[in-house]
C-alpha cells in the first residue's frame, strides 16, 4: 500500500507496473534459468527516463531524490531483482560522481547515466576485502598525465556489461583507511578487462564480474575529488544507496506475498481452500506486517536523506537490515505456504528466496551494518 | 520549412471484450472496467514515432526533427480524449479529438468519411497510419475506406517498413502464405499488424507532457461537414439486431492418471486418423 | 451497446457513446425509445438491380477456396429471391481455370483479361469491379474477406458509395424485404449483429475463408464456355500506384497456420518459449503445426503468423489441440469452428472446456509428454 504519493510519484510508479508487466514478468523464469543479462529491459528502462531520477536536472536529469529511486527499485523488484539490482547498481556506480565529483567530470559522466545510454559499476571489493574495506589491494601509482592501476575486483555487479567504473584504488598504502583514492575508469581502457561471470545462487540474469587491471592507464583528470578521500566517497555512497536495497528486499517480498496469497486463495486441501485456514492466516499476516514495516522504514530513511541531512548512516542502515531480513523470512514463508510447489521451479518462488538472500550480504552485510548502528549510537546515542 | 505530418488514427474501444448481454435490459454486461486504446493502434502510434525518428536521424533532406510531426487523432466520444493522451506519452507531439453528437452511430464509410476530412484540414499529410483493425468493431474496413475518399495508396497488414524517404515508402505486408513489398508514392495511408514493432513503454516526460498537453476538439461545424456524410445519417449499414450467440456443447472430460489421459487422447487421435 | 444510457434525475439521458445500435428499443417497458431522422429518408428505387454477383479471387491464376464457398453460399441467396448468379474474375491468365466454379452453381462469369491485372492490386482491380458492377447492376456481391478482399472490397463499397459489411457468419434474405440480412459477430464473437444495407445498392458483404461450406451442384462439362463474358477494359486507365519489389513465399516463420489440418497450440499455462518445443514435437507427429494464444505471443515466447484469435488467424483445422489455454473470449473467436477440440489445462473452470470436445484436466507437462511416447512407440 503507498499513500501520498505525489502525481509525478505515482507516474513513475505506473511507467514501473508496465515494464514489469509487460517486460520482466514474462521473461523472469528464463532470464533466470539461464542467466541472461536484460539487456533490452534496461533500454526500455533508460527510454522512460528512469534513470534520470539518480540525476539532478543541470546535468539532464529529473532526479529529485532517493524516494523515487526507491520507488522505481520496489517495484522493479516485484518483477525480478536482477533487473532491480541492474538499474540500482547504475546509479550507485555515478553516486561518486555525483556526490563528489568536479564539475568537468560531473557535466562529462552524469548526462550518459541519465539517458540510459551507459550503464555504471562500483568497484570496491576484492577477494581479501569485503566487509573489511580497508583492505583492499589494488594499487594506484601516479605515473606523468596518468595512474596505473594494478589489481583485481572481485564480485562486482554490471561487470562487463557497463562502460564506466569508479574503481576504489590505494594511492598511499601505508596511510590504511585514508590511503585510498576513487577513479572514473572506462571500459576498454588499456590493461582493463574482465574476469569470467560468477555463477550464482540468485540475482542470475544479474552480470556479476571480476574486473582485472594490469597497469591499466587512467587519465589524471579522472581521480574522484582528491587522493585519500576514497573511503570517504565510499561512505556516503553507501550511506545514499542503502535504503534502496533496502527497497529491493520489500519489491521481492511484495511480489512473493502476493505469489503466495493467490495459491492460498485457489490450493483446496481437505475440502477448504487453505486461505481459510488460521495457520496460513496468520503467515500472511506477519508477511504483510514486516512488508509494511519495511517499506515505511525504506521510505523514511530516503527521505530523511533527501532532506539534506547528514547523518543518515543510523537509518539507511537499519533500513537495509531490517528489510533484507524481512525478505529472507517471507519469501521462505511463501515457499512454506506453497508447500511441496514452492520447492518446484515451475513456480516463481523459490527463484524469489534464491535471489532474496544476497540482499543480506551485499552494501554491508547485516552484521556490519549492526556494527554501525551500534556504534552511532554509543557516539550520538538513541535519539 | 516544410513540416512532414505523419498521422495515426486511434481508437478507444471497451477495455474487454468478455461480454454478454444482460437478455432482461438487452445491454452489456462487461468484464474488466473502463476503455483503453484499441492494442492494434498502438501499434500504429509506436510505428509512426519510430517513423520521425528514423527520419529525423538519418535523411538527410530533413534537417532537425522539428520538420517532422506525430499527429494523432480519433473519432469518439469525449472520453476518447484519454486514449490519447497516452499517445502523447509514448511519442505523438500533438493530439486531436473529433466529436459531436452527429458523429454517433457511424459505420466504417461515416468514420472514414470524417477522418478525411480532418487529414484534410490538417494538411500536408504525407503518411496516415491505422493499426489493422479494432477490438470492437474488427472489420478493418475504415483504412481503405479512407484511402478511397483522398484518392491515396493503401498497404494494409504491414510487417515492417523497409524504407521511407519524404515522397516514397516501401513496406512488407503478410498475405495468407507469403509476405508482398510494395513501394509506392507518398501520400499514402497503411495499416500495422503486431510483428511490426513493440510498442514502448511511456517515459516519465511523455507522461508529464501527456497531463498539461491541450487536446483541441473539432466538431461538424469546424470540420465543414453535412450531417449526411457523417454519423448514422452517413452510414449505409445499419445494424438492426445483436444477440448472443448459442453455444450447445457437450465436452467430454477424460480422467484418471496423466498416463490414462494421454493413453484415452491416443486412442481418439488414432480412431480420427490424426495418428 | 455502449452503456450511453444513464439516469439522472430520474430520466434516462442518452449520451455521445451511443452507436444506434437499436437494442434499447426492444426493451424499454415503456416504448418511449425511438431512433429519429430514419423512416424520414425516402426509399430509392432499387428495382433496376437484380441478381448476386461473387468475386472470384484468384492467387497464381487458380481460383481460391473462399470463391467456391461464396459462390455456394450465393446460390442459396439467388435462389431464395429467384434471380441469376453471377460472378467476376479478374486477372491475366485465368481463361482455362474457371470450369470448376461453374459446378458450384454459377450461372454466368464476368471475366476481365489483361496483363495489367497480373498481380492482385486493390486501385486497378477495384476500378473493374465497379465497372463490371455499374454496368450490371447486381442487388448483391460478395467477396471473401482474405488479406487482399479486405483491402479491395471496401475500396469498391466507397467507389459506388454503398454499405460493405465484413467477415459476415451468416447471410439470409428477409422473405418480406426481399433485402440481404447480414450476421456478423462482434466484440470478440460474444455478440451478433445483423445488419442490414439501407438505402444502397449493391449490397455488399464479405465473408471469411472456411466459414462457409462449397458444394459442388453440377456436373463438370464444357459448355460453361459460353455463360462466360469477356469483358473489355481500356488498359490505358488502369495505371496502378503500386509497384510489387519483392515476394516471398513462406518459410517457418512466414508459416500460414490456416492450411494445416491439426494445430497443437500453446497458451500462457506453458510459461516459458522453450516449452514450445514440446509441442513443435507433437504437432509434427501428427502432421500438424504450432499455433498459439495471444498471451504467448505477447511474451516474446512465438512469432505472431502463430497466434490464434480475434487478433491473430482464424483457424478450422480437423484438430485443435489446446494445452495450457485458458480459453478467453478472443481466443475461443479464433478457433472454435474447428471440428474436434481438445483442451488440457489445470484449472478445470477454465472457459476453453465449454467448447472442447474432449478435456484433460492435468498438468500439460506430464500429459503431453506421455501422449508424445504413446505415438512414437505406436501404442
Amino acid at each position: 500500500m503507498r499513500h501520498f504519493l505525489t502525481e509525478e510519484q505515482q507516474m513513475i510508479v505506473d511507467i514501473c507496473r508496465q515494464i514489469v508487466e509487460e517486460k520482466i514478468i514474462p521473461q523472469r523464469a528464463e532470464m533466470d534459468e539461464n542467466e541472461i543479462f536484460p539487456t533490452d529491459i534496461l533500454k526500455e528502462i533508460g527510454k522512460s527516463d528512469l534513470f534520470r531520477l539518480f540525476i539532478p536536472e543541470e546535468y539532464e536529469g529529473m532526479g529529485t531524490g532517493i524516494f523515487e529511486v526507491c520507488l522505481v527499485t520496489e517495484e522493479l523488484s516485484r518483477g525480478d531483482l536482477s533487473v532491480a539490482t541492474s538499474y540500482a547498481a547504475s546509479g550507485l556506480g555515478f553516486l561518486p560522481i555525483l556526490i563528489s565529483g568536479s564539475e568537468e567530470q560531473k557535466k562529462k559522466f552524469l548526462p550518459l547515466l541519465a539517458s540510459g545510454e551507459k550503464l555504471a559499476a562500483f568497484g570496491l571489493t576484492e577477494s581479501e576485502a569485503g566487509s573489511d574495506v580497508s583492505g583492499i589491494r589494488t594499487t594506484a601509482v601516479l605515473d606523468g598525465s596518468s595512474y596505473i592501476l594494478n589489481g583485481t575486483k572481485q564480485w562486482i555487479t554490471n561487470g562487463g556489461e557497463a562502460d564506466i567504473y569508479t574503481i576504489l584504488a590505494m594511492t598511499n598504502p601505508e596511510k590504511g583507511a585514508r590511503g585510498a583514492s576513487a577513479f572514473i575508469v572506462e571500459k576498454g581502457a588499456e590493461g582493463f578487462s574482465f574476469g569470467k561471470k560468477e555463477n550464482k545462487m540468485g540475482m542470475r540474469a544479474s552480470a556479476t564480474r571480476e574486473l582485472i587491471f594490469t597497469n591499466c592507464k587512467v587519465p589524471k583528470e579522472n581521480i574522484i575529488s582528491r587522493e585519500g578521500m576514497g573511503f570517504i566517497i565510499a561512505m556516503k555512497t553507501f550511506d545514499r544507496s542503502r535504503p534502496a536495497i533496502g527497497a529491493q528486499a520489500v519489491g521481492i517480498a511484495q511480489s512473493a506475498l502476493e505469489e503466495a496469497l493467490n495459491y492460498s486463495k485457489i490450493r483446496k486441501q481437505f475440502g477448504a481452500v487453505i486461505s481459510s485456514f488460521q495457520a496460513i492466516q496468520h503467515m500472511l499476516a506477519d508477511m504483510a506486517i514486516n512488508i509494511e514495516a519495511a517499506r515505511s522504514l525504506v521510505y523514511y530513511a530516503a527521505k530523511v536523506i533527501d532532506s539534506g541531512d547528514k547523518n543518515v548512516s543510523r537509518l539507511s542502515s537499519m533500513a537495509k537490515v531490517f528489510a533484507s531480513d524481512m525478505a529472507m523470512k517471507v519469501t521462505n514463508d511463501a515457499i512454506q505456504i506453497f508447500g511441496g510447489y514452492g520447492y518446484m521451479k515451475e513456480y516463481p518462488v523459490e527463484k524469489m528466496m534464491r535471489d532474496a538472500k544476497i540482499t543480506q550480504i551485499y552494501e554491508g552485510t547485516n552484521q556490519v551494518l549492526r556494527n554501525v548502528i551500534a556504534l552511532d549510537m554509543i557516539k550520538r546515542g538513541v535519539l | 520549412m516544410v513540416k512532414i505530418k505523419i498521422i495515426v488514427c486511434i481508437k478507444q474501444v471497451p477495455g474487454s471484450t468478455e461480454i454478454k448481454i444482460d437478455p432482461e435490459t438487452n445491454t452489456l454486461v462487461r468484464e474488466g472496467a473502463g476503455n483503453t486504446i484499441n492494442p492494434f493502434d498502438s501499434y500504429a502510434v509506436e510505428e509512426g514515432v519510430r517513423i520521425k525518428e528514423m527520419l529525423a536521424s538519418k535523411d538527410s533532406s530533413v534537417e532537425s526533427d522539428t520538420d517532422v510531426e506525430v499527429i494523432t487523432i480519433s473519432m469518439g466520444p469525449p472520453q476518447s480524449e484519454e486514449a490519447l493522451r497516452e499517445t502523447i506519452s509514448v511519442g505523438a507531439d500533438r493530439a486531436i479529438l473529433l466529436s459531436d453528437r452527429a458523429f454517433a452511430g457511424a459505420d466504417t464509410w461515416a468514420t472514414a468519411n470524417t477522418l478525411a476530412r480532418a487529414v484534410k484540414k490538417i494538411g500536408s499529410c504525407r503518411l496516415i497510419i491505422f493499426g489493422k483493425q479494432t477490438l470492437d468493431g474488427d472489420t478493418g474496413q475504415v483504412g481503405p475506406e479512407f484511402a478511397n475518399r483522398l484518392g491515396i495508396p493503401f498497404i494494409g497488414y504491414v510487417s515492417q517498413i523497409l524504407e521511407i524517404s519524404k515522397n516514397k515508402i516501401k513496406a512488407k505486408r503478410l498475405m495468407e502464405d507469403r509476405y508482398e513489398t510494395i513501394e509506392v508514392r507518398l501520400p499514402a495511408a497503411i495499416s500495422v499488424a503486431k510483428d511490426i514493432n513493440v510498442p514502448r513503454v511511456p517515459s516519465l516526460r511523455g507522461k508529464m507532457k501527456a497531463k498539461k498537453v491541450d487536446i483541441p476538439v473539432w466538431d461538424m461545424k469546424y470540420l465543414e461537414v453535412c450531417e449526411d456524410e457523417v454519423g448514422l445519417s452517413g452510414s449505409f449499414t445499419q445494424v438492426i439486431k445483436i444477440f448472443t450467440p448459442q453455444i450447445k456443447h457437450e465436452v467430454k472430460i477424460i480422467g484418471g492418471s496423466s498416463e490414462e489421459q494421454a493413453g484415452e487422447l491416443y486412442h481418439k487421435l488414432k480412431e480420427l486418423n490424426v495418428v | 451497446m455502449y452503456d450511453a444510457i444513464k439516469i439522472t434525475g430520474g430520466k434516462a439521458v442518452i449520451d455521445e457513446s451511443c452507436i444506434f445500435c437499436g437494442a434499447c428499443i426492444e426493451v424499454c417497458k415503456f416504448k418511449s425509445i425511438k431512433i429519429v431522422g430514419l423512416d424520414e429518408v425516402k426509399e430509392k428505387d432499387f428495382s433496376s438491380y437484380s441478381g448476386v454477383c461473387v468475386f472470384l479471387e484468384t492467387n497464381n491464376n487458380k481460383i481460391i477456396d473462399v470463391s467456391y464457398e461464396l459462390i455456394s453460399a450465393a446460390r442459396v441467396l439467388a435462389d431464395e429471391l429467384g434471380v441469376l448468379l453471377s460472378a467476376v474474375a479478374i486477372g491475366c491468365g485465368l481463361e482455362n481455370n474457371l470450369g470448376e466454379a461453374f459446378e458450384y452453381g454459377l450461372d454466368r462469369l464476368y471475366l476481365v483479361e489483361s496483363p495489367v491485372f497480373s498481380a492482385n492490386f486493390d486501385d486497378i482491380f477495384a476500378k473493374a469491379l465497379v465497372q463490371v458492377i455499374s454496368k450490371y447492376k447486381p442487388e448483391i456481391f460478395l467477396a471473401g474477406a482474405t488479406s487482399f478482399g479486405r483491402t479491395l472490397i471496401p475500396r469498391v463499397a466507397a467507389i459506388l458509395n454503398t454499405g460493405l459489411t465484413a467477415d459476415c457468419t451468416g447471410l439470409e434474405i428477409d422473405k418480406q424485404k426481399k433485402i440481404l440480412l447480414q450476421t456478423r459477430p462482434t466484440f470478440g464473437g460474444n455478440i451478433l449483429a445483423t445488419i442490414i444495407t439501407k438505402n444502397s445498392r449493391p449490397q455488399m458483404a464479405t465473408v471469411r475463408p472456411h466459414v462457409m461450406e462449397k458444394k459442388k451442384i453440377r456436373e463438370a462439362n464444357t459448355d460453361y464456355r459460353e455463360k462466360i463474358e469477356c469483358i473489355d477494359v481500356d488498359e490505358t486507365k488502369f495505371k496502378t500506384k503500386y509497384k510489387l519489389v519483392n515476394v516471398e513465399k513462406e518459410t517457418s516463420e512466414n508459416i500460414n497456420i490456416t492450411d494445416y489440418d491439426v494445430i497443437v497450440s500453446g497458451g500462457r499455462g506453458l510459461g516459458s518459449g522453450d516449452k514450445f518445443a514440446m509441442l513443435k514435437e507433437l504437432a509434427e507427429l501428427l502432421g500438424g503445426v504450432v499455433g498459439a494464444s495471444r498471451a504467448a505471443v505477447d511474451s516474446g515466447w512465438i512469432s505472431y503468423p502463430h497466434q490464434v484469435g480475434q487478433t491473430g488467424k482464424t483457424v478450422n483445422p480437423k484438430i485443435y489441440i489446446a494445452c495450457g489455454i485458458s480459453g478467453a473470449i478472443q481466443h475461443l473467436a479464433g478457433m472454435q469452428t474447428s471440428d474436434i477440440i481438445v483442451a488440457i489445462n489445470k484449472d478445470p473452470g477454465a472457459p476453453i472446456f465449454r467448447v472442447a470436445n474432449y478435456g484433460i484436466v492435468g498438468d500439460l507437462f506430464e500429459v503431453v509428454p506421455k501422449l508424445i511416447n504413446r505415438i512414437k512407440s505406436g501404442k
